[in-house]
C-alpha cells in the first residue's frame, strides 16, 4: 500500500527565522492509521501539522527543502484551499474556529464556501451531525454549547467534506477530562467507521491512549526522535528524556526499578499483564516514606454556607464552606458551569453572594469595594494577554501600585523586589513582547505579587499549556508558596497539576461542594470523580492490580516521591550553575 | 450588565418574513420618519408599528431596558432643542401664537409645541420598528438575503461574525475589566480627565490585544475551511421570499409612495393643524 | 500580508464591529451635558489606522447603526454615516502608519492626529450638522452646537486614548530589536 502522507528528507525555516524548524524529516503513514504525534512546544510538532493542511507554506511563507505529498497532491501548489478538500483541521481554539451562528451553519461553512446547493447541504450537515452526536442541537448557538459540544461541532464541520485525513491540533487543550476522554472515544470511532487517516497532535499523551493509536510520533527540535508502536515507546524512557510526561503508571513502575516488556501492553492500563511488575511496584511501595503532613496553621479564608444564583430559580453555588489556611496550595476543580469561576468572582467582590459569608483573617469581607479587596486577593486571570496593559514589563508591574498613589521610590523598591523574586529582575527594561507565553504569565503575577496580596487566585494557570511550559509555571507558583508562604488557590481543570502541586482540592459539581480532600484521595474515588467529570488517576488502577489496598496512600507516596526527585534535580542544577558562575569569577 | 437586543425566536408571520423584507421595510420607515413632518401620517406610523409590535408577540421584558434609555435620550434632546432654539417652530411654521411666557426670550408658542410634539412621535414611530426588527429577525438568514439583492458576501458575512462574537467580546470586556478593577484600575474614579483617559487604555487594551489575536485565530479557521474561494457561496440559511414577503414589500413601498405625495401636497413637509 | 480584500480583512470588519459595539458601555463624562468621551471611537481609529480605509468606514457604519440599535433602540442616522467618514479618513493613511511592523513613530503618531482631526472636522462640524437639518430639521445652532462638541470630544478621545494604544500596540506586535539582560 502506498502512504497517503510522505514526507522526503523534508526541511523548512520560517521567513523571521534563522534557524530551521524542521530537519530532513522521512515520514511515511498509511491510510486508515492512527498517529499520535508529540513533542514539547517549540518542538516543530505544529509547523509539521501546517506543512500537512498547506497553512505552510501558503500562510506562513518560508523555505522548504525535499518533498512532501499528501494524499496524491503536494501542499504548496495545492493551497490552503485545495488541501481542505482532503484534510479536516481541528484546531485547540473552541470559540475561535466556531464561526457559524449556529450549530448547523457553522458545520454547513465549508459547503456554502463550496456553493453547494441548500437541499444537498441539509442533508450532508444532517449526516455529519449525526456523526458526531450534535443532530439534537442543530440550531443552538455556540453561547449555549460546553467546550466538548463546540469541538465536535469543529469535527462536523471538517467531516462534512469527505475527508481523508482528520487532523487534530491539541485537541485536549480546553476540555475537562471526562469531556476529553469522550472527545477520544469519538475520534476512535469515526476512525473506525469513515476509514479515516487520523493524525493527533497532543502532549497528554496517556488521555490520547485511552483509546488504541498505531504509531506514536516524537518530535523535537525539529527531529523525528522517535516512531514506534505504543508498547514499544512506553517500553523506552524517550518521552521522558525528551521532556514529555509518560502515562503515571508507566512512570510508577519505573520508579520500582522494573523494566517494561513490550509484550506486556503498557499501552492501557486496564490491559496490561502488571503480574511481572507486581512485587516490584509492592516492594517500592513498601520502602516509600509517606509525604509528612504540613502543621495546620491558622484561617486565612473561610466561606461559610455561600449561595448565590444569577436569578432566584437558578442557584449557581449552594450552601458552599470551606476553610483555606495561611500557606496552603489549594486547587477547585469541577466541570464546566459547576461554578468554579462562579466562587472567585465572589471571593473577589464581582458578584455577592445571595446569602452566606466569606470572611478573611475571621473579617467578614462583604463590605470592602472590589479595589479593597484586590490589595489581599489577587486574582490572575487565565491568559497573560487578558491582563497586560502596558508595553514595558517595568510599568506593567507598577501599575497597580502607581494607580493607588504609591510614593514613587517605594514603587521602585517594591516592584524591583517583586521582579527579583520572579526572576525578571534582568529584563525589567524589555518590553513584554519580547517575552515568552511562560515569562509573560510571570509577569501577569508580578503584577498582583507586587501589591502584597494576602492570597492568589489563579484561573486556569496552565490551560493551553503544554508539558514544559505548564512545569516552569507550576515550579514558580510552588516555589512562591514555599519561599514567601504564599497562598495559593488555583481553578483549574488538569488532574496532573491538581494532584502533583496542591495539598488539598474543593470539588464542586452543580454548585455543590462535593468533596474537600488531598488530591490522591479524591482522584481514587470513583463516586466523586463521576459526578465531578474528573477522571480517576492510572495510579488507582496500578495499585488495584497489584493488590495495594489503599490506592490514596499510593498516590500521595508517587507524588512525594517524584516530588523528592525533581528536587534533588533542581538542586543539583542549582549547584552547577553555583559552580559555573564560581568559575567565571575566577577567571 | 447592559442588556442587549436580541433575536429571539418565534413563530409569527413577522418571524418568517425573509430578512431582507424586515430590513428593507425598516430603512423605507426609518427614510419617511426622517423625512415626514407631517403629523396625520406620523399618527398613521405610529398605529401601524404598534400593530406589527403586537403581532409580532414581543414581550415588554425582551425590550423594556432599552426603552427606557431611549426615553431618557429624547427628554434630554427635547429640552436641548427648547433651551437652544425656542422659536425653531415658529420658523417652520412661519406663524407665532404665544400660549404663555416663561422667562427672559424664553416664550412658549403653540408652534414650538407643536414641532416638539412632531419631533417626539417621531421617535415612537422608529422605536417599535428598532424593537421588530432586532428581536424577530435571524441575523445569519439576513446575511444570506443581504447578499442576494447584491451586497457582496463579504461585508453579509462581517456582519454575521461581528453579531457572533458580540457575547464573547462583551464577555471578555466584563471579564477583563472586573480583574483591572481589583488592581485598583478603575474608570468611575473622580480622577482628573487625562488620567481617567490613561485608565481606559489600561483596561481596553487588553481587550484590543485579545481581540486582534481572536482575528487571526478566526482568519485562519476560515481559510482551512475554503472561506473566500468562490466569487459567489450559498448560504444554509437561505430562506425563499414568499408571497407574504412580495406583499409587504409591495404595501410598504405604496404606503411610503402614498404618505410622501400627502406630505408634500403643499409643497411643504411641515403640517399643522392650523394652517 | 495580502493587498486586496481578503479573509482577514473581512474577520477584521466582524470583531471590530463587536468590539465598537461592546464598548459602547463605556462613555466618560466630562461635565457637558449629553456630551461623553467615547472610547470606542479610539478603537474605530485603531481599527482603521491598523486594517485601512474600508475596514475603518464599514466597522463605522455597522458598528454605529448597530450599536445604537443595540443599546439605544433607535438608529440616529444622520450620525451614522459621519462614524463611516471618520473611519476612512483615519484609514486613508494607514499604509504609512506600520502599526503592525512595529513602525508606529513620532512622525506616523503626528500625520495620524491630523488626519484624525480633518476627518472629524469634516463628519461632525460639516456632515453631521447638515443631515441632521436636512433629514431631521433640527434647529440649526443647536446641531451646530452639538457637533462641535463631538468634534472636540472625539478629537481628544483619539488623540489621547487612540494615540496611545497605537503607540501601545505597535511596540508590543512589532519584533523587537536586541536586548540584553541587566544585573
Amino acid at each position: 500500500m502506498d502512504p497517503i502522507i510522505e514526507f522526503k528528507d523534508f526541511s523548512f525555516r520560517y521567513r523571521a527565522q534563522q534557524e530551521a524548524s524542521l530537519h530532513d524529516i522521512n515520514l511515511k503513514i498509511y491510510p486508515g492509521e492512527k498517529i499520535l504525534i508529540a513533542g514539547p512546544s517549540g518542538s516543530g510538532k505544529s509547523t509539521l501539522a501546517h506543512c500537512i493542511n498547506g497553512l505552510i507554506p501558503c500562510s506562513f511563507t518560508g523555505e522548504t527543502a525535499g518533498t512532501l505529498t499528501v494524499a496524491g497532491l503536494t501542499p504548496e501548489k495545492a493551497g490552503v484551499f485545495g488541501m481542505s478538500k482532503r484534510v479536516g483541521t481541528v484546531l485547540q481554539d473552541t470559540d475561535g474556529q466556531f464561526i457559524g451562528l449556529t450549530v448547523a451553519e457553522d458545520i454547513a461553512f465549508a459547503l456554502e464556501n463550496d456553493k453547494v446547493p441548500q437541499d444537498e447541504m441539509f442533508r450532508r450537515v444532517d449526516r455529519a451531525a449525526e456523526m458526531v452526536q450534535m443532530k439534537d442541537h442543530l440550531d443552538r448557538s455556540p453561547a449555549e454549547l460546553s467546550g466538548g459540544q463546540k469541538q465536535r461541532v469543529s469535527l462536523g464541520g471538517v467531516l462534512v467534506d469527505d475527508v481523508d485525513i482528520l487532523l487534530f491540533d491539541e485537541p485536549l487543550a480546553n476540555l475537562d477530562p471526562a469531556a476529553g476522554k469522550r472527545t477520544i472515544a469519538l475520534i476512535d470511532d469515526i476512525a473506525r467507521t469513515e476509514k479515516v487517516t487520523v493524525i493527533i497532535i497532543e502532549h497528554r499523551i496517556e488521555d490520547v491512549l485511552y483509546r488504541d493509536v498505531d504509531r506514536i510520533v516524537v518530535v523535537n527540535n525539529g527531529r523525528i526522535a522517535a516512531d514506534l508502536k505504543p508498547d514499544d515507546l512506553l517500553s523506552t524512557d524517550i518521552l521522558s528524556a525528551e521532556g514529555m510526561r509518560e502515562p503515571l503508571y508507566v512512570t510508577a513502575i519505573k520508579h520500582a526499578g522494573a523494566a517494561i516488556n513490550p509484550a506486556d501492553h503498557p499501552q492501557h492500563i486496564e490491559q496490561m499483564n502488571v503480574a511481572p511488575y507486581r512485587e516490584a511496584v509492592r516492594n517500592w511501595y513498601e520502602l516509600t516514606p509517606a509525604p509528612a503532613s504540613r502543621p495546620q496553621s491558622e484561617v486565612l479564608l473561610e466561606a461559610d454556607q455561600v449561595s448565590f444564583g444569577y436569578t432566584s430559580r437558578h442557584q449557581v453555588l449552594q450552601d458552599v464552606s470551606f476553610r483555606i489556611r495561611k500557606g496552603e496550595m489549594v486547587s477547585v476543580v469541577g466541570q464546566n458551569g459547576a461554578g468554579k469561576s462562579t466562587l472567585a468572582a465572589l471571593i473577589c467582590g464581582f458578584y455577592s453572594p445571595s446569602s452566606g459569608k466569606i470572611l478573611l483573617e475571621g473579617e467578614d469581607i462583604a463590605p470592602l469595594s472590589i479595589k479593597e479587596r484586590g490589595e489581599k486577593i489577587g486574582l490572575v486571570m487565565q491568559s497573560p494577554n487578558q491582563m497586560i496593559s502596558k508595553p514595558m514589563i517595568y510599568e506593567e508591574v507598577s501599575l497597580g501600585l502607581t494607580v493607588r498613589g504609591v510614593p514613587e521610590d517605594e514603587i521602585r523598591e517594591r516592584v524591583e523586589r517583586t521582579l527579583r523574586i520572579c526572576g525578571l529582575y534582568t529584563m525589567r527594561n524589555w518590553p513584554v513582547s519580547a517575552l515568552s507565553f511562560g515569562q509573560k504569565k510571570r509577569v501577569s503575577i508580578a503584577s498582583i505579587l507586587v501589591m502584597n496580596p494576602e492570597i492568589l487566585i489563579l484561573d486556569e494557570p496552565t490551560a493551553g499549556q503544554d508539558y514544559r511550559h505548564y512545569t516552569e509555571i507550576m515550579e514558580f507558583l510552588r516555589d512562591l508558596n514555599r519561599r514567601i508562604g504564599l497562598t495559593i488557590m488555583m481553578i483549574t481543570h488538569d488532574m496532573h497539576l491538581m494532584l502533583e502541586y496542591t495539598d488539598r482540592a474543593l470539588v464542586l459539581s452543580d454548585g455543590h461542594l462535593i468533596a474537600d480532600d488531598t488530591p490522591a484521595a479524591i482522584l481514587t474515588n470513583e463516586d466523586v470523580t463521576d459526578r465531578a467529570s474528573l477522571k480517576k488517576t492510572s495510579l488507582y488502577d496500578l495499585a488495584v492490580a497489584c493488590d495495594i489496598g489503599d490506592a490514596a496512600a499510593f498516590a500521595s507516596r508517587f507524588i512525594s516521591y517524584e516530588r523528592r526527585l525533581r528536587d534533588e534535580e533542581k538542586n543539583a542544577a542549582e549547584e552547577t550553575g553555583k559552580a559555573e558562575n564560581l568559575q567565571k569569577e575566577v577567571r | 450588565m447592559a442588556k442587549l437586543l436580541s433575536y429571539e425566536e418565534n413563530d409569527t408571520w413577522i418571524h418568517r418574513l425573509s430578512g431582507i423584507t424586515k430590513l428593507m421595510f425598516f430603512l423605507m420607515w426609518c427614510a419617511l420618519s426622517a423625512m415626514t413632518y407631517d403629523t396625520r401620517v406620523l399618527l398613521v406610523m405610529i398605529l401601524i408599528s404598534l400593530i406589527a409590535f403586537a403581532v409580532s408577540k414581543t414581550k415588554w421584558q425582551q425590550v423594556g431596558s432599552v426603552f427606557k434609555v431611549i426615553m431618557a435620550f429624547m427628554i434630554l434632546n427635547l429640552a436641548a432643542i427648547f433651551v437652544m432654539s425656542p422659536e425653531q417652530g415658529c420658523a417652520i411654521y412661519g406663524t407665532r401664537k404665544v400660549l404663555f411666557h416663561i422667562a427672559g426670550n424664553y416664550d412658549m408658542t403653540r408652534d414650538q409645541l407643536f414641532y416638539m410634539f412632531n419631533v417626539m412621535i417621531k421617535y415612537f414611530t422608529v422605536i417599535p420598528a428598532v424593537f421588530i426588527f432586532l428581536v424577530t429577525t435571524n441575523p445569519s438568514e439576513l446575511a444570506a438575503s443581504m447578499n442576494r439583492v447584491g451586497i457582496p458576501y463579504t461585508i453579509a458575512y462581517s456582519l454575521s461574525i461581528a453579531l457572533r462574537y458580540i457575547p464573547d467580546v462583551q464577555g471578555d470586556f466584563h471579564r477583563i475589566r472586573n480583574a483591572q478593577e481589583a488592581r485598583g484600575i478603575e474608570m468611575s474614579a473622580k480622577a482628573k480627565l487625562f488620567e481617567r483617559i490613561r485608565r481606559t487604555a489600561s483596561i481596553i487594551f487588553p481587550l484590543l490585544f485579545s481581540s486582534m489575536e481572536r482575528i487571526d485565530v478566526v482568519s485562519n479557521a476560515m481559510e482551512l475551511r475554503g472561506f473566500g474561494k468562490y466569487k459567489k457561496r450559498t448560504w444554509y440559511a437561505m430562506k425563499p421570499l414568499r408571497r407574504a414577503d412580495y406583499l409587504v414589500l409591495a404595501g410598504t413601498l405604496i404606503f411610503v409612495i402614498c404618505a410622501l405625495l400627502v406630505t408634500y401636497a403643499d409643497g411643504s413637509r411641515f403640517w399643522a393643524y392650523w394652517l | 500580508m495580502n493587498k486586496k480584500f481578503g479573509i482577514r480583512e473581512v474577520v477584521a470588519i466582524g470583531i471590530g464591529t463587536a468590539l465598537f459595539v461592546v464598548l459602547t458601555e463605556i462613555q466618560i463624562p466630562i461635565g457637558i451635558p449629553n456630551t461623553y468621551l467615547q472610547p470606542r471611537m479610539a478603537v474605530l481609529a485603531f481599527l482603521a489606522a491598523v486594517f485601512g480605509p474600508v475596514v475603518g468606514g464599514v466597522i463605522g457604519l455597522l458598528g454605529h447603526a448597530l450599536g445604537d440599535a443595540l443599546f439605544y433602540g433607535g438608529v440616529w442616522w444622520s450620525w451614522v454615516f459621519p462614524e463611516a467618514v471618520v473611519g476612512i479618513g483615519v484609514g486613508m493613511l494607514s499604509k504609512s502608519y506600520k502599526v503592525l511592523e512595529g513602525g508606529f513613530d513620532r512622525g506616523a503618531a503626528i500625520r495620524f492626529n491630523l488626519v484624525q482631526i480633518i476627518a472629524n472636522a469634516l463628519a461632525w462640524i460639516l456632515l453631521a450638522p447638515v443631515l441632521d437639518i436636512l433629514i431631521y430639521a433640527e434647529p440649526a445652532n443647536k446641531v451646530f452646537i452639538q457637533g462641535a462638541f463631538a468634534f472636540l470630544g472625539n478629537i481628544i478621545i483619539i488623540g489621547v486614548l487612540g494615540t496611545i494604544l497605537l503607540f501601545a500596540y505597535s511596540r508590543v506586535a512589532g519584533k523587537s530589536g536586541s536586548l540584553q539582560q541587566e544585573d
